[in-house]
Formats: C-alpha cells, sequence, structure tokens
C-alpha cells in the first residue's frame, strides 16, 4: 500500500531560537497574550492560594452575610459569610487537578489502546475500536455519572469518569498515526535491517504523534475543566464545605435573584479561564499544522 | 432503482448491524460498571440505612424478588432478555417499571433538545457562512473568534445568567416549569449557545475547503455570481461534515439536558438520571444511559443513511471510503 509519504525526523531547531520564537509570537497576538497572562495567575492561585487572600475559604462569618463585591471582598461572601474570592482561588487547585488527571488517564489508556489497534490491526483492532465506539456513544458527562454511582462522588472519581470519556479521541487519533508510520518505506527499510517492534514504536511512532496528541490533549482539557465544573455544580464533587469551583456556583442558585454575584462571578472566571485555555489551544494547533 | 436496492443491501444493512452491536456493548458496559457498585442494593431498596428496621427475611425476598441471589452471568442474560422485550426492570426508589418512568420524562426533554437543535443550526450556519462569505477581513475575524468562545462557556454559568437577566431582572421568560412554549426558550437558548459553536466550526471550515476545490473556479469563470457559488456549489459541499457534527450534537443535547433542566426544573430525562445517580437508583441509571446511548445510535444512523442521498458520490462503493474518510478529517479537532 503506498501510503503518504512519512519524512524520517529531522534535527530540530536549536532550543533557544524556538524559545525565542515562541516568545515573540506571544507578545505579537494580544489575544494569545492576555490568555497566558490568565493561565499563569490561575496556576499561581493553586499553588499559592494565601498570597492571593488573607480570609479563610471554609470557616463561616456570621457579620458578612451576602455582601455585595467591594473592594474589601472582591466577589462578595456567600450566606455564611465566606468570601467568595478567597473560595475560588483556594478551590483552584482541587478545580484543575481534576481535569489534568482525567486527560492523563484518556493519554494514557488512549494511546495505549491506539497502539495496540494499529500494531495488531485485524481482529484485535475491530474487537477495540468497538469499544470506542461505545465510549463516544455515551456522552461524557452521562459516562461520568455512570461511573460515579459506581464509584462515589468526589473529585478523583470525577477525574476517573471523565477521564475514561477521553480515551476515545486519543486512541483513534494514536492508531491513525500507528497506521501511518508502518506502512511508510523507511520504517520497511528498518525492520529489514533488524529493528524491534519496540524501537519502532519509541523512535519513530511516538514523536510523529506527539504534536496532534498534544493538541487533543489540550482541547480534551478545555472540555474536562467545562465537564468537571458541570458534575461538581449537579452535586456530583467533594462534599461542602470543600471549596470547587462548579460547588461554589451551584451553591448560589437559591440567591440568583438577589445575591447575583455567587453564581455570577465564579461562573464568569470558570468561563474566563476555559476561553483562554482554549485560546492557547488553537494558537497550539496552528503551530502543529504549519 | 437498482443502484439503490444494491446500497441498500450492503451498506444500509451493515450500518443498522452495526448500530445494534453498539448498543448491546453500551448495554453491557453499562452493566458491568452498575455492577461494581458497593452495597447491598437489596437495602437501597427496602430504603437505605435511613433508620428503618428490615428483617433478613425481607432482605431475602427482596433478594428473590429481583434476583440478586442469581450468578451474575443469569442476571445479565435475564436483563438482557428485558431489553429486548422493552422491560427495563424496576426502579428502587419509584418501585414502577422503568420504562413507563423514562417515558412520561422524554416528551419534555425531547422537545428542548429539538428547540436547541434547531436554534442551534441556524445560529451556527449562519455564524459559518457569515464569516466566509463576508468581504470584510475584521468580520470575517471577529465571526471566526465567537464559535471557540461560544464553546468554552460552562453551561450551568449560561442558564443561570439567562435565567437572571431575562427571567429575574426583565421578566420574559418562565425560570421553572415546562408546560409551554415559552419555558422552553431559556434552557434551549442556554444549550444552543454551546451546540451552535461547533457548527459554526465545521461548516465555517467545511465551506473554506470546498472554496479551495476546483468546481469553484469554474463555476466562476463562467459567469456564476457570488451567491451563487455559494449557495449551489461551496454550501452543498460543505453540507456533509456538517450534517455529521449535527448528528453527534443531538446526542449531547440530551445528555446535557441534564444541566438545563436542573438549573430551570424541567421534569426530563436529565433530571431523572440525576435524581437517579444521587439516589443509586441503578436500574434508572441503566435505563437513562441506555436512551441516550439509543438516541446517538439512532442519530448517528440517520446522518449515515443521509449520506448517499446527500452526496451521488457516496453512491458507489469505491469512491464511498475515499469520500468518508475526508469527511471525518473535516469533523475531527
Amino acid at each position: 500500500m503506498i501510503a503518504v509519504p512519512v519524512e524520517p525526523r529531522l534535527a530540530p531547531v536549536s532550543r533557544g531560537r524556538a524559545t525565542a520564537t515562541v516568545l515573540r509570537d506571544i507578545v505579537r497576538k494580544p489575544s494569545l497574550l492576555i490568555s497566558a497572562v490568565v493561565l499563569l495567575l490561575v496556576i499561581l492561585w493553586a499553588l499559592v492560594p494565601q498570597v492571593f487572600s488573607s480570609y479563610d475559604p471554609i470557616r463561616a462569618n456570621v457579620s458578612d452575610l451576602l455582601k455585595a463585591p467591594s473592594l474589601t471582598h472582591l466577589f462578595g461572601t456567600d450566606e455564611l459569610g465566606r468570601d467568595i474570592f478567597t473560595r475560588m482561588v483556594y478551590g483552584t487547585g482541587r478545580s484543575l487537578i481534576a481535569p489534568i488527571v482525567a486527560v492523563a488517564i484518556g493519554l494514557v489508556a488512549g494511546s495505549i489502546i491506539g497502539l495496540l489497534a494499529g500494531y495488531l490491526g485485524k481482529f484485535v483492532d475491530g474487537v477495540l475500536m468497538r469499544f470506542v465506539d461505545v465510549i463516544l456513544a455515551v456522552p461524557m458527562l452521562v459516562l461520568a455519572m455512570t461511573i460515579v454511582t459506581a464509584l462515589g462522588f468526589g473529585s478523583l472519581q470525577l477525574a476517573i469518569g471523565v477521564g475514561i470519556g477521553m480515551i476515545a479521541s486519543v486512541a483513534r487519533v494514536m492508531r491513525a498515526e500507528v497506521m501511518r508510520v508502518r506502512h511508510s518505506m523507511f520504517v520497511d527499510a528498518e525492520r529489514s535491517m533488524g529493528a524491534r517492534t519496540w524501537y519502532i514504536i519509541v523512535r519513530h511512532v511516538l514523536p510523529s504523534a506527539a504534536g496532534p496528541v498534544l493538541v487533543l490533549a489540550v482541547l480534551d482539557f478545555v472540555q474536562a475543566i467545562l465537564a468537571i465544573a458541570a458534575l461538581t455544580f449537579l452535586g456530583f464533587g467533594a462534599p461542602p464545605p470543600t471549596p470547587e469551583w462548579g460547588s461554589i456556583v451551584s451553591a448560589g442558585q437559591p440567591y440568583l435573584s438577589t445575591a447575583w454575584w455567587i453564581c455570577c462571578l465564579p461562573g464568569l472566571t470558570i468561563a474566563v479561564f476555559a476561553v483562554c485555555v482554549n485560546r492557547v489551544a488553537r494558537e497550539l494547533q496552528e503551530r502543529n499544522a504549519r | 432503482m437498482s443502484t439503490l436496492l444494491a446500497i441498500a443491501r450492503s451498506y444500509v444493512l451493515r450500518r443498522v448491524l452495526l448500530a445494534l452491536l453498539v448498543m448491546w456493548a453500551a448495554f453491557t458496559v453499562v452493566f458491568v460498571i452498575l455492577y461494581l457498585v458497593p452495597g447491598d442494593p437489596a437495602l437501597l431498596i427496602a430504603g437505605g440505612d435511613g433508620g428503618l428496621q428490615v428483617t433478613p427475611e425481607q432482605l431475602e425476598q427482596i433478594r428473590h424478588d429481583y434476583g440478586f441471589d442469581q450468578p451474575i452471568f443469569l442476571q445479565y442474560l435475564h436483563a438482557l432478555g428485558g431489553l429486548v422485550t422493552g422491560d427495563l426492570g424496576t426502579s428502587y426508589q419509584m418501585k414502577q417499571p422503568v420504562t413507563t418512568l423514562l417515558f412520561s420524562q422524554i416528551g419534555s426533554t425531547t422537545a428542548l433538545a429539538m428547540f436547541a437543535l434547531v436554534l442551534a443550526i441556524i445560529l451556527g450556519c449562519l455564524i459559518g457562512a457569515a464569516a466566509v462569505y463576508t468581504r470584510s477581513r475584521i468580520l470575517s475575524k471577529t465571526l471566526d473568534a465567537l464559535p471557540p468562545v461560544g464553546a468554552s462557556l460552562p453551561a450551568f454559568w449560561v442558564g443561570l445568567m439567562l435565567m437572571q437577566f431575562f427571567s429575574f431582572a426583565i421578566p420574559l421568560f418562565p425560570s421553572a416549569g415546562d408546560a409551554g412554549f415559552p419555558s422552553l426558550v431559556l434552557p434551549g437558548v442556554t444549550m444552543a449557545i454551546v451546540g451552535s459553536a461547533s457548527i459554526a466550526q465545521v461548516f465555517a471550515r467545511a465551506l473554506r475547503t470546498s472554496y479551495a476545490e476546483p468546481y469553484v473556479e469554474i463555476a466562476r469563470s463562467k459567469g456564476a455570481g457570488r451567491m451563487r457559488v455559494f449557495l449551489a456549489h461551496a454550501a452543498r459541499n460543505a453540507l456533509l461534515p456538517t450534517v455529521t457534527v449535527m448528528g453527534i450534537l443531538v446526542a449531547n443535547l440530551f445528555a446535557y439536558s441534564t444541566i438545563s433542566e436542573m438549573i430551570f426544573s424541567r421534569n426530563g430525562l436529565g433530571l431523572a438520571l440525576d435524581k437517579a445517580v444521587q439516589s443509586k437508583d441503578i436500574p434508572m441509571v441503566e435505563g437513562a444511559v441506555l436512551v441516550i446511548a439509543g438516541v446517538y445510535v439512532v442519530t448517528n444512523l440517520v446522518v449515515d443513511l443521509l449520506y448517499p442521498v446527500l452526496d451521488p458520490r457516496l453512491r458507489t462503493a469505491k469512491r464511498r471510503s475515499r469520500a468518508l474518510s475526508r469527511n471525518r478529517d473535516l469533523v475531527t479537532l
């Protein structure tokens, strides 16, 4: 089968020049710059929450109930008198780790399945791809809810549920890459010289697949953030009073008409963060396609 | 006519068999997952450990009634047999047949999903088409930037904000209930905003691809005006991947209706699923998941069967695989 010719890996551009190009591109595009800054800010929230707020995210404060946003309380206070901005900042770690774990599960499991399907072909490929089709047939939210029913509520269980949903796309991309590389001429040549399967996988398939899989991972990360936020909003995450982005918004539902800031501002934060990650993802996508 | 029969025999048959296979596999996977739920289902049925005193004999009776004392494989076969005859078991919480419960809820969700779908298609196609058709670069860039933002918005937040502005601040639409058309608007718009994003992106990309094809140049050189080239050539050929995405969207709408139904207090499939998960009502969870998977499978089947109708190139098996793989490239990522 004459496939699209696959080029063997060339020596990469030197590290210094690559970094300089990236930085220059970031500065040139304002939306990308803003997105990168927001991302950095949120990551800092997760790593050193104490720097950003001196309030306690969990202890109730009866004298400060349902205060509107002001200079002392950036996002206002909730029905227990807790500063909402503080709760968001302290909840960032948990709300970021879950999607990361989910994407990691999807990447690892999906890659293994994709590799196996692409390499072993025929029967194994058929079985594995039908399994992937089943995962695709059940939308991510529903799949995660099913798994949470079995495993119980909590951030980790949500991450596993969402992660399993991500296996499908990664498996497909991996499988396509494996099949592409397998049938290329230079791999044939290497095999005739005695190269083992393992060597070919590590030296050729993985680096070639790294680009598209990385882009997919970042896009999946955005989906994971939104899915986990939605699932914690529905109440399947960590129990109160643990702050988590989605549950902070859901707690504000009864007060929507009066204390609108409990729902609006944290939700806006989630939206802005997701938009910024998406911007970075699209940038990576364009670079990869070049 | 004989060509259609030939297609019918091979393509349609294969597609239908594949759909059935996926449904069966989904059923099995869900069954296995839910079998892993820790705890005694008999206790759950009897009312959990909410202080209710249940005698061991009662538990044994429940186990016998529901078949828990049988080996897992027999339980599976029993459930499978039930699925074929249309019996999805009995709800732990409501003590009623799951099928009845689900059917009473599905109307509300279907209405919502269809409304959101129509909105999403209109909005998505308009934005995607405008982004490609317009001569203004600024407008094109702005319209191109909208779908990624729309796809990144959390649905629950959009719903809450819409409720805040158009139900509380300006009392235009009801904030709860599923009676009548006005109650459809806010939840429908919520879901349509996110759904239209993917349609707009795929439609725009497919349009740009078809604009690059040779037949556009030929049509222009024959004197076709801009609108004609757009409608009769570019848009027509861009339909295929767009329809694929619409199919995927339908199933997603059914699934994500959970969020809208919770926010806007609509009594539908999503809400039923949510309640079932909260109370570990396993047959209900299974039933709801199966319905949603069924929607996905049936919709994709319909889309697959529409392909040869939409695109004459797909009517011969040889050219089908080539065109379909090109279609897949436009839809993914």
